[in-house]
């Protein structure tokens, strides 16, 4: 068992809490750095759709896990993020600008969009950001002059400082391309929880009138944390582009979107830990039904059924259990074990008991 | 001279006048407290000032400027604070971090330097935590700061509020019931609390409260409120002694004096 | 003569977007989560008809299959609330709305297994029959679709007003303490309610396969009807009946008059409308949280 003893106000604002705590998360980035010498090239490949997914995550994590508000529409940015960085590179705009560039232009079509939906609360935004979500697939199939409509688009190969990078040609740079940005994500997003702005999320999640009396703008900071999302889940958008190599209309759909929020859900609202929690899920979970599915119907002879949904049924069922059983998700199932090792053996098993409360009333007659 | 003035303020909910024609003033330093039966309007009063409803008529000035041009996140920063008679923290949150909302109206800091955390951002960073420090020291807060609000006790809860609104270093403190809820002894506590606060920062506090013990023990003086209009305004003593409100009082069966 | 035989068929389709958009608004009004899995359950109503009528399965007579489906999907909904959603209890109402989008892609996991994912087409007795008007076309299934919509909305909403259940119902909705305290067993009512949408599903299943051919994708369907309740304001019965006429008589007109690729736009771009411009739905009014 630790004890922290703090010593001063920059001990609870440092990024980490205690040196060995500094220490894992250096062997950690070591490991991410040394993976390609480690894996094959098809592991590094779904390494790197991990973490393109993390970085979504963690996009959708600013607006719901902090600020609360709930949207099943982030696919549409992640779209837009997607076309417009690969537009910008057929007008010659080298990647190194174009993908930031696509990032703050999603970001203000974030926060262009905010300012009328986001005075909806929960369900009603959700359903409007659903809306959202299904019209950018129409979208984009009108706007085929740009998009390439139904046949959709071909991300050219990325060129950075005169290197050709490739996702099949060069995985191994395109991998650290996108480690260097989800990092750099990790950064900021990790620096705005512990920053005014950041606080002023968590409390308008928690109450708005109080948050609105303390001097914080929910309108402004509402769309403040759309924008921030947004721009992060395009560029996820962008690099996913990169990765898939061609994409249309379909890449982005509802479905999609809808992954987005249940991944998170799966890793933990509200820890960036769940955004990258959740991306394992959603990236390894397909492989593993492969498996499984392989060893099962080698069993029974049942030779290759097809199941179609198989892999969103079995990942909505994850989600089902972790709801009911553990709605801090795995991140929530990790604090759980920690404390177990830390506290043996004192841990209580009602230690994380939360106090049920009856259903409040949000509408009012 | 006056800090915070209610000129002829009425508000209705459909036919029902919840505030009705009141009028106020409260002077620098001075602690003043509103009384009266439940639904005499009492929280509406603050939910007037706090801009979360707009008057039908009349006007509310804060330093002899009308106020009623403000949004209610604007009002923070004139220096008026206020708490809640259902307590609104941030259930998920610690103590510390509900005190350093209550900066919100501090800082100083924008988007892109918060991003990349600059130098800047820690030096106010630290100089926030120094004001809360000091608030938690006051109200004796040190055993709570890291813990999460979901899993305390409700007089505890009821003391981060104040502290939190403390934390905002106001010039004014609305108290929405601040001993509902508490114990004898607690309420005791927030007795010597709302006086230290009034003579040690020197803050001017309006409240609501039940609590007559807790009303003439602290405030300077006292208006009456039934139906939303003012039975009688004076000090605790002239207040408690008015025939109006002697009446209001036991039509409703209350007791009144302690 | 075209606009007359369009607006019918939208009236038709309207309906069954209504009947969908009835499930959510019942389940909103009784526990104010929002059943995302309200368009699967309706696929799943018309997959259970379909195997008790069609003659490649059971082949049971139409008047006895009906009633059955509506039985089991009123008995599912009931063991999906004892089972699952009660335990959610406590939770925010998104995470009941995120438990049943996940639901939604495990009921058409599900129905794709065992009835696969080609076209189905409900066989009923008066399926190819006509009606003629002067030089208007109606199909029975139209006319029927119609005429239980109509019934079944009116029944919903007398039982709300008048019966002693459906007040309950409505009391558990607004303030579940304060129902309990009076007598009122909260828990029961909410299972009540989850057999009701099953029920209300089922019907709107039958009828959506006895009019047009349905395979498990058209549980997607459910969010059209979203523009129906939102249209209607989310709490109100007839509110998502009439949503869902208009959702219903938009589509084929929009499809006759705009260019292909922006009719299907348009239910989508009604409901973000009333949701920014009449969030509280065409009908309803709604106020502040109270402080």
């Amino acid at each position: 068992m630790r004890f922290v003893f703090k010593r001063s106000y920059d001990d609870d604002i440092k990024l980490f809490k205690h040196r060995p705590q500094f220490i894992y998360y250096l062997l950690l980035l070591i490991l991410l750095i040394a993976l390609p010498w480690l894996i094959d090239d098809f592991f590094l490949g779904e390494a790197t759709n991990v973490l393109i997914w993390a970085i979504a995550g963690m996009g959708l994590m600013v607006l719901t896990g902090f600020t609360g508000q709930v949207s099943l529409g982030h696919a549409a940015f992640m779209a837009l993020g997607c076309y417009l960085n690969v537009i910008l590179m057929q007008n010659g705009v080298p990647f190194i600008i174009s993908l930031p560039l696509a990032a703050i232009l999603t970001g203000f079509a974030g926060a262009i969009i905010a300012l009328p939906v986001l005075r909806l609360h929960g369900i009603y935004l959700a359903i409007a950001t659903l809306a959202i979500s299904i019209l950018t697939e129409d979208i984009i199939v009108i706007a085929k002059n740009w998009t390439g409509g139904v046949m959709g688009l071909v991300a050219e190969p990325i060129e950075i400082f005169g290197l050709d990078i490739d996702r099949y040609g060069t995985p191994v740079l395109f991998y650290f391309v996108v480690l260097f940005i989800v990092l750099f994500v990790l950064m900021v997003v990790r620096n705005l929880t512990r920053a005014p702005l950041g606080r002023a999320f968590t409390a308008i999640r928690d109450s708005e009138v109080s948050a609105q009396a303390l001097g914080v703008n929910v309108t402004k900071t509402k769309a403040t944390s759309f924008a921030i999302s947004c721009a992060i889940v395009g560029l996820a958008g962008g690099l996913l582009g990169h990765y898939a190599g061609a994409f249309n209309h379909e890449t982005f759909n509802l479905v999609f979107s809808i992954q987005l929020l249940l991944m998170i859900v799966i890793g933990g609202l509200g820890s960036i830990h769940g955004a990258f929690f959740g991306a394992i899920i959603v990236g390894f979970l397909p492989q593993l039904i492969a498996i499984t599915r392989g060893s099962i119907s080698s069993i029974f002879n049942l030779g290759s059924l097809p199941l179609p949904g198989i892999e969103s049924a079995a990942f909505a069922f994850i989600l089902i259990v972790f709801i009911l059983f553990e709605p801090r998700g795995i991140y929530g199932l990790w604090i759980k074990i920690r404390t177990y090792f830390e506290l043996f053996p004192f841990y209580r098993k009602n230690m994380f008991k939360r106090q049920k409360t009856y259903l409040k009333t949000e509408r009012m007659k | 001279m006056s800090l915070l003035t209610l000129e002829n303020v009425t508000l209705s909910f459909g036919g029902l006048k919840a505030v009705n024609n009141v009028s106020f003033h409260v002077g620098k330093g001075e602690t003043f407290a509103i009384v009266g039966p439940n639904g005499a309007g009492k929280s509406t009063v603050f939910n007037l000032i706090s801009r979360i409803y707009n008057p039908d008529c009349g006007d509310i000035k804060f330093a002899n400027k009308s106020i009623l041009g403000l949004r209610p996140d604007q009002i923070p920063f004139l220096g008026i604070a206020r708490t809640f008679q259902n307590i609104e923290l941030f259930e998920q949150s610690t103590v510390l971090q509900n005190l350093l909302v209550g900066r919100q109206r501090h800082r100083k800091s924008n988007l892109i330097t918060e991003m990349f955390f600059a130098p800047s951002v820690r030096d106010e960073e630290r100089r926030h935590r120094q004001v809360v420090e000091e608030v938690i020291e006051f109200l004796e807060l040190q055993a709570y700061r890291d813990k999460f609000i979901a899993g305390l006790p409700y007089g505890v809860r009821k003391i981060v509020e104040l502290a939190r609104a403390l934390a905002t270093e106001p010039q004014v403190l609305l108290l929405d019931e601040p001993a509902s809820g508490l114990s004898l002894e607690e309420t005791n506590d927030m007795i010597f609390w709302i006086e230290d606060i009034k003579k040690q920062m020197g803050i001017t506090v309006l409240m609501v409260e039940h609590d007559m013990n807790l009303v003439s023990s602290v405030s300077d003086r006292v208006l009456a409120l039934a139906d939303g209009k003012e039975l009688a305004i004076g000090t605790p003593e002239q207040v408690q002694n008015h025939p109006a409100v002697i009446e209001a009082y036991i039509g409703t069966g209350k007791r009144i004096v302690s | 003569m075209d606009m007359m035989q369009l607006l019918i068929s939208g009236l038709a389709n309207g309906c069954v977007y209504g009947l969908i958009a009835l499930g959510f608004v019942l389940i909103y009004k009784a526990t104010e989560a929002v059943n995302f899995a309200q368009g699967d359950f309706m696929m799943l109503g018309a997959f259970i008809t379909i195997w008790l009528t069609n003659t490649e399965y059971l082949g049971l007579n139409f008047y006895l299959a009906v009633p059955i489906a509506i039985l089991i999907m009123g008995v599912l909904g009931y063991l999906l609330d004892i089972l699952v959603i009660r335990r959610m209890f406590g939770q925010p109402q998104i995470a009941v709305v995120i438990l049943t989008i996940a639901l939604g892609f495990i009921i058409r996991f599900v129905v794709g297994a065992i009835w696969g994912h080609d076209p189905h087409l409900l066989e009923t007795p008066f399926a190819g029959k006509e009606l003629k008007i002067g030089a208007l076309v109606l199909g029975y299934e139209e006319i029927a679709v119609i005429i239980v919509t109509l019934l079944l909305t009116f029944m919903l909403f007398t039982f709300f007003r008048k019966a002693k259940l459906g007040q309950a119902m409505q009391a558990a909705s607004q303030n579940q303490l304060a129902a309990y305290y009076v007598g009122i067993p909260v828990k029961k009512i909410q299972s009540l309610v989850w057999a009701l949408a099953g029920i209300v599903a089922a019907v709107a299943g039958a009828l959506f396969a006895s009019k047009g051919a349905i395979d498990p994708s058209t549980g997607l369907l459910g969010i059209k009807a979203f523009a129906a309740a939102v249209i209607g304001g989310f709490g109100s019965l007839p509110g998502a009946l009439i949503g869902g006429l208009i959702i219903g008589v938009v589509e084929p007109f929009a499809a006759y008059y705009l260019p292909a690729g922006y009719s299907q736009v348009a239910p989508y771009a009604i409901m973000l409308l009333v949701l920014i411009f009449r969030p509280a739905g065409l009908f309803a009014q709604m106020q502040n949280k109270k402080v």
